[in-house]
């Protein structure tokens, strides 16, 4: 028994909402749609009369002053209006976060009702025809893997049909299958585990001489994913004949032991790592990605990234508070056309828009500001964007150890557990292919920001207080991950029927590896029971204790006092068999292209200026709330009319205090396609650049990688790898830079019956740092007539992967390289003048080199800038005006100096290489003379900034 | 002279309790941060404080509407106590989500008492957006401006629901008329303007009203943003002044309570 309560805006107001989608529509191609209304329907179960529904709507669901309702039993249509009725609803069991928020809101006004749920009800005029509207309802308005749609005449059904669930306990025969039958049973049950880890178990469980039970084989699965123990990265690699034991070890986390930093506090052991910030705070940061949903379901897929990166923070040492997101995406081309995207595939755009509004709808309700991020365009990542989130925390010294004690109570606390997200882990550790959305549509979900918001202010009162022991979010696995890492060395006894649940009929094996989002597991001791529960209790967030740690490190599943599951921890963490795979790694063979030169380069600017790598992200930048906390020093958008782009952000974490965070990121995968190891040094480079450009120095960077590659089984693939993370070593340890945390996403690769479409080997480096006066940050915008402007650093022909071949549709072969020495030299140097306080402003030269970099600091500015070529440091003999004008040569910068302090500066830089190109004028002109003192850039800055700004300005 | 004393009110989705802490606490107030749970279960605890403040956030993920279901449990839980708060001559400030609340509750602009006159809805743009306003002061009712002689003040916005709408003509005659609008959105050179300087698209380009006591303040910016000279967004360009613009809304609360009780 339901009854619908349509809430909509009164006539005489636009709808912004309906009008958005109909400009959506017209960009799809379909015309003829002159007008859309949208209605927000609740569907309220329970038996209430006239007068209870008129009450919920006046007093709680309608805003008298702009909306109407109406209230109806049953059916779309309304009658007198004439139109196309398309209502979209979430589908059963997927969450929606305004259910929780109503029921409770009615039980502040006393009112009861069974259950709610809520629907988008669109009104669509105009001559258009049903087989369109059907299009314009499942393709644009629904994502039909979550969402039911219904059009008129159809009658909405909204029959949850409770299903009950009757324990029966399942066991798998394993002991006598043969390999194919081990094979199809990894498969079957979406476990990811190949042949060679199937028979690991099959002789665990010989010796015990019992078959495995569905629940432990599951455990076994989820502790042994990619996701989990990044088996690549921990294998044995035979790299061109070489054996590489643990490449981890020998590349990234050797650079770190090796630099031995002793502000480092934490480095790859707890969620996320640590450094010192203070003389009272440390500071963590965790980057990682959420691909694979992101692709089936953007908004949800991005939304439960972001919040599960907010729970890594959160579930640091004894629990950080974040105080900053950055986010960084790799999409297909915006503009691909709808007949080029794979079957199963959706949108790029609408992958984009999607991803954006879930990082900014959860990240916004957090109250965490997102002030750093980048996106990258390429057509390879059509059929698998790559969405990487990460989270600054802050926290205190005395709270970075945490360990679980025998008895120690297992309390899960904060959302409840659901169907959602099952199989995540073993899912992100595979291919996508055109079927993934339906097999795998169960590993989406959508997170509820307001219940890990409440979770976040619940917890640190809970931390302050000593109320818990140790700490660990529900990430990837779901309990079976978090108790099985917490109780690593204890072991562990769980009931898994006291975990609460969304709704019935949940089997013991959904409850244990429910991916379901916003739950953490604490470790309690049982005298501090009754205080702990009782604060979440004051807070309304549910906590539930659910077992206890032993010390006999057995992992035991109880299910109504039966068991179901009994593992050994040390099986469970020791038993993997380790890879052994080859890989091989050979120099594509690509070509320098022969371009002629020309006598003005202000189109190819221009060109470069609209590349979607290249343009203005204010439009996603905006929709981030990236001043909530009040930190923001420097802000991701600088200049005259705050609009430039800056180049890192800076925030300061302790109001009052001087004392800053820095943090940026580096990455070029269109390097990688040339090689990979020249990529992830440059990666660095760039993410090391914008450090020193805002004010930093090198004194205490750490570093984070996030490497997603392709299927790391094909030894190209691997090797590619291998390279890069070679790179890491060598670049991070010149630059005296240690790495503290890293994630990698293998697999990505989109098989369709045509063809597999294999993403660019995709390195994200991010980089954090601990400014000691926030005062000496500099933005990247010119700021006064007069003023000189240098460019820092060596300029080489280096042209490969660069945006001005690929504007031109070449790849090129010279691709940038570092010189970390020479690098260091001039970072440090930079550093100084900083710290002088005699450099007015400063932009990294990276994407499009030196003529984007000047373009972007003048208009941003609002000033010209005239330039001559003849006096850049270049290598050797450059003859080419388009080489210093668009080559991507590292660790080089463009800097404005007052004149009074030009002695100064050039006493500073006297020994790295640096040219006096020009100065700023007041003149809104960039105009910038070649190598034979010709005119070869003269453009207007204002037609330069409607290049940059236009692509996407939606 | 007493310490002033400020009760941030926070609830599930409220964000913006440290910077206004902050704020207050640099203004020289003593500032606690009370769970509705705690006040209502122990409304005298109201007595306490000169301050109340409504501060940004999503309360309960602004789920209905931004600030309606906070709005309601002040509503039909917490009346008589913010009659009797305000009839003490105590001061209430609403923030962003807190104005969206107080208003929503009826205690903005509270011309007729007891009934919602007025909304913050969504903006025309329909997107959440996070930019710098300029505002100008029309009128020095609010006890929380007493400047005569400020040109504009700078101040960060961030929300998607933040046009305000009155119940109808009158009403917004009645608010101008009797001074309650305290800022409206200005352009650099000081004239009124459509987006984005007026980001929601607010009627009369309202961005602050008080009550027609004066001591109840709404506002959709942020001052708390703006305390410190490092948040305005081109120090950089401009220099560093001794405070952010936004401080003298607390400095003034502070001041008020400390001349007054």
């Amino acid at each position: 028994m339901y009854s619908r309560i349509e809430v909509f805006l009164k006539n005489e107001f636009p709808d912004p909402i309906g009008n958005n989608i109909l400009s959506e529509i017209e960009t799809f191609g379909f015309h003829g749609v002159s007008n859309i209304r949208v209605r927000q329907v609740y569907i309220i179960f329970g038996n209430l009369n006239k007068n209870d529904l008129e009450t919920i709507a006046q007093k709680l669901l309608v805003d008298t002053i702009t909306q109407d309702y109406q209230i109806s039993d049953s059916g779309l249509r309304i009658a007198d209006i004439k139109s196309h009725f398309v209502e979209i609803s979430r589908k059963p069991g997927v969450m929606d976060p305004i259910e929780q928020s109503v029921l409770k809101a009615l039980s502040d006004i006393g009112i009861r009702i069974d259950g709610v749920k809520t629907a988008q009800k669109y009104l669509i005029n105009g001559n258009i025809s049903p087989e369109i509207i059907r299009i314009i309802a499942t393709r644009l308005l629904a994502n039909t893997k979550i969402e039911d749609v219904f059009i008129y005449p159809e009658t909405p059904n909204y029959d949850h049909g409770n299903i009950h669930y009757f324990f029966k306990k399942k066991t798998i025969p394993l002991l006598n299958a043969d390999n194919k039958q081990l094979e199809e049973i990894s498969l079957c049950g979406q476990l990811s585990l190949n042949l060679q880890e199937m028979e690991s178990i099959q002789k665990y469980y010989k010796t015990l001489k019992r078959e495995p039970t569905d629940i432990e084989l599951e455990t076994i699965a989820q502790t042994w994913s990619e996701h989990c123990v990044h088996k690549t990265f921990k294998g044995i690699i035979d790299f061109n004949g070489i054996k590489i034991d643990n490449l981890l070890k020998n590349t990234i986390m050797k650079a770190t032991s090796e630099l031995n930093k002793t502000w480092c506090v934490s480095v790859f052991k707890d969620n996320a790592g640590i450094i010192r910030f203070d003389d009272f705070y440390n500071i963590c940061f965790k980057v990682e990605t959420h691909n694979h949903p992101s692709a089936i379901e953007p908004y949800g897929g991005a939304n439960t990234g972001i919040g599960g990166v907010i729970r890594d923070v959160m579930g640091t040492g004894l629990g950080g508070k974040p105080i900053l997101n950055t986010d960084v995406f790799c999409f297909g081309l915006p503009d691909t056309p709808q007949d080029k995207i794979p079957k199963g595939v959706l949108h790029p755009k609408r992958i984009f828009k999607g991803v954006v509004a879930g990082v900014r709808d959860y990240g916004n309700r957090m109250g965490i500001p997102t002030a750093n991020g980048a996106i990258f365009f390429d057509e390879r990542y059509i059929g698998n964007p790559i969405v990487f989130c990460g989270t600054v925390g802050i926290i205190p010294k005395d709270k970075c150890q945490k360990m679980s004690h025998p008895n120690d109570l297992i309390v899960v606390v904060g959302g409840r557990t659901g169907r959602d997200g099952i199989h995540g882990a073993t899912f992100s550790s595979t291919e996508l292919h055109e079927q993934s959305e339906q097999i795998s549509g169960g590993a989406v979900q959508i997170g509820n920001a307001i219940t890990e918001k409440a979770l976040l202010d619940t917890l640190l009162q809970a931390r302050d207080k000593g109320l818990y022991n140790c700490i660990t979010d529900c990430g990837a696995g779901g309990l079976s991950s978090a108790i099985g890492e917490m109780g690593q060395d204890l072991g562990a006894l769980v009931n898994l029927e006291k975990v609460p649940l969304k709704y019935e009929g949940l089997s013991y094996t959904e409850i244990w590896i429910s991916e379901a989002q916003e739950r953490m597991v604490l470790a309690v001791s049982p005298e501090k029971e009754h205080d702990i529960l009782n604060l979440f209790k004051a807070e309304n967030v549910e906590a539930t204790v659910i077992g206890r740690f032993t010390n006999d490190k057995i992992l035991r599943l109880f299910y109504n006092s039966q068991i179901v599951g009994e593992i050994e921890m040390e099986f469970l963490h020791n038993g993997i068999p380790r890879l052994e795979r080859k890989a091989t790694w050979h120099k594509p063979t690509c070509e320098e292209p022969n371009l002629s030169e020309k006598e003005d380069y202000g189109t190819d600017l221009k060109k470069i200026l609209s590349a979607w790598n290249v343009c203005s992200k204010e439009w996603v930048i905006r929709q981030y709330d990236h001043e909530v906390q009040g930190g923001s020093v420097l802000k991701p958008l600088q200049g005259i009319h705050d609009d430039g782009p800056g180049d890192a952000c800076i925030v300061t974490p302790v109001l009052g205090s001087k004392k800053g965070i820095i943090v940026s990121n580096g990455m070029n995968p269109r390097y990688g396609d040339i090689d990979p190891y020249h990529m992830a040094a440059s990666a660095i480079d760039e993410a090391l650049r914008q450090i020193i450009a805002v004010g930093g120095s090198l004194e205490q960077v750490a570093l984070l990688d996030n490497f997603c590659w392709g299927n790391t089984n094909k030894p190209d693939r691997l090797g590619s790898l291998v390279k890069a993370a070679q790179a890491c070593y060598d670049i991070a340890f010149a630059y005296g830079t240690p790495f503290i945390s890293g994630k990698d996403s293998l697999n990505n690769e989109f098989i369709t019956d045509k063809e597999t479409i294999v993403i660019p080997p995709t390195l994200l480096i991010s980089a954090i740092s601990i400014m000691e006066d926030i005062r000496n940050a500099v933005s990247m915008d010119i700021k006064e007539p007069g003023n000189l402007v240098y460019l820092i650093g060596l300029t080489r022909p280096e042209l490969g992967g660069s945006h001005y071949y690929h504007i031109h549709g070449y790849k090129g072969n010279n691709v940038p390289k570092v010189d970390a020495v020479l690098g260091k030299k001039i970072m440090n140097t930079i550093s100084q003048a900083t710290k002088q306080r005699i450099i007015r402003s400063c932009h990294d030269c990276s994407e499009g080199g030196l003529a984007i970099a000047a373009s972007e600091m003048a208009f941003a500015g609002g000033y010209g800038i005239t330039l001559n070529l003849s006096a850049i440091a270049a290598d050797g003999s450059i003859q080419r005006n388009d080489i210093l004008l668009f080559s991507e040569s590292n660790s080089r910068f463009v800097i404005e100096v007052r004149p009074e302090h030009q002695k100064q500066f050039e006493k500073l830089v006297k020994d790295i290489p640096c040219g006096l190109l020009g100065k700023v004028i007041p003149e809104p002109l960039l105009k910038i003379y070649g190598l034979n003192n010709k005119l070869i850039v003269n453009e207007n800055i204002y037609d330069l900034k409607e290049a940059w700004q236009a692509p996407l300005r939606w | 002279m007493t310490t002033p004393k400020v009760l941030i009110l926070r609830t599930a989705g409220t964000n913006c309790d440290y910077e206004t802490r902050y704020a207050f606490e640099k203004a020289g107030a003593k500032v606690d941060a009370v769970h509705i749970n705690i006040l209502l279960a122990n409304k005298k605890l109201l007595e306490d404080y000169q301050i109340l403040t409504l501060p940004g956030g999503f309360t309960y993920g602004d789920d209905v509407s931004a600030g309606k279901i906070l709005a309601n449990q002040i509503k039909y839980n917490l009346e008589e106590d913010i009659k009797t708060f305000i009839h003490e001559k105590k001061l209430i400030l609403g923030i962003c989500n807190g104005f969206q609340a107080l208003t929503k509750a009826g205690l903005l602009p509270a011309i007729n008492k007891q009934h919602q006159e007025a909304t913050l809805t969504f903006n025309d743009s329909n997107k959440f957006e996070d930019r710098w306003v300029y505002l100008k002061i029309c009128s020095n009712k609010s006890v929380f401006i007493k400047e005569k002689n400020v040109p504009t003040i700078y101040l960060p916005i961030a929300h998607g629901e933040g046009k305000f709408v009155t119940k109808d003509e009158t009403t917004l005659n009645k608010i101008m008329s009797n001074q309650q609008v305290v800022f409206k959105y200005i352009n650099e050179c000081g004239e009124e303007a459509g987006y984005p300087w007026n980001p929601g698209g607010s009627i009369q380009n309202i961005a602050g009203i008080c009550d027609p006591t004066g001591q109840i303040l709404g506002i959709m910016p942020h001052p708390e943003r703006h305390v410190e000279p490092t948040q305005h967004p081109r120090w950089t360009r401009n220099g560093l002044k001794e405070f952010g613009d936004g401080f003298l809304i607390f400095r003034n609360a502070v001041d008020y309570v400390k001349s007054h009780f």
